[in-house]
């Protein structure tokens, strides 16, 4: 039995829109940014899927970069939380309504 | 793909069902430990892929830096309460988030289906890998010579990012405790 490229593609397109329905149905800071992770790790796979497909490296090259990418959105992803918490006292983004008074 | 079946649906299986759950446990700790597995899963998925080097950074990066990290302010914040926030937001607003994911991702099914790569396959394919010294030999050799300035910008990046988030995240000089 044969993998399919679809397969794998539609694999990684599963955990995409996963980590898309938590951007968009979560109210806690941190699970969004845990999304946005899983987002990230879907896109890296298919570019490894596409790199192994096409016989050209230069997939894996972008992934070492999104990767170098992704620590620093953390880091400053994690920081804005941390500001946020000292701010609001809450990780809720619905706590997020300082305009609107 | 000549990669083996078992271990790819086991290594997928796995990914999706904790995935599904690092979205919907209540507590954020829960939901971290569930993306660590995910995390594992992928890798194992690189190296079914041949891409050992990407297979170990993943490891190394995102189960362990990334994710030390998200645990590291979960802790310092006191943050893991069990309130499921799921249950509060505007229940259109969720059917239909989930309902544009469905069907997003039956567009993109479909397109994969529909056109496989017509690409001729190019220079580098597993066997010539093999033949030149191996994954991460090649991955190096192109990352120093072909891919050395985005490599170089790379440092810059972690710079400015260290910096961002050090001015974002410390208290202000002077100021009472509480405020920002």
């Amino acid at each position: 039995m044969r993998i399919e490229p679809w397969v794998v593609l539609t694999f990684c397109s599963i955990i995409f829109f996963i980590g898309l329905a938590g951007v968009l149905i979560r109210r806690n800071i941190l699970i969004i940014l845990m999304s946005v992770e899983l987002m990230l790790n879907a896109v890296n796979l298919t570019f490894v899927t596409f790199s192994r497909q096409l016989g050209h490296l230069g997939g894996q090259m972008s992934v070492f970069f999104i990767i170098t990418v992704a620590a620093a959105e953390s880091a400053v992803g994690l920081g804005l939380v941390i500001a946020m918490f000292r701010t609001l006292r809450s990780v809720d983004t619905d706590q997020i309504q300082l305009l609107r008074e | 793909m000549d990669i083996s079946p078992v271990f790819f649906y086991l290594f997928a299986g796995l990914a999706i069902a904790f995935s599904v759950l690092v979205v919907l446990k209540k507590s954020p700790v829960a939901s971290a430990f569930c993306l660590v597995v995910v995390f594992f899963m992928f890798a194992g998925i690189y190296a079914l892929l041949d891409a050992h080097l990407i297979a170990a950074v993943q490891v190394l990066v995102y189960a362990g830096a990334i994710m030390v990290l998200f645990v590291f302010v979960i802790m310092l914040l006191n943050a893991d309460s069990p309130s499921f926030d799921l249950g509060r937001s505007h229940l259109g607003l969720r059917v239909g988030a989930v309902a544009a994911c469905v069907v997003l991702l039956g567009l993109f099914v479909y397109a994969f289906r529909a056109s496989p790569l017509q690409v001729p396959p190019g220079a580098l394919t597993a066997a010539q890998i093999d033949a030149a010294g191996g994954n991460t030999r090649v991955i190096s050799r192109l990352m120093f010579s072909e891919y050395i300035l985005p490599f170089e910008l790379t440092s810059v990046l972690l710079l400015a990012g260290i910096v961002g988030a050090v001015a974002i995240a410390k208290r202000k000089l002077g100021a009472p405790e509480g405020t920002a």
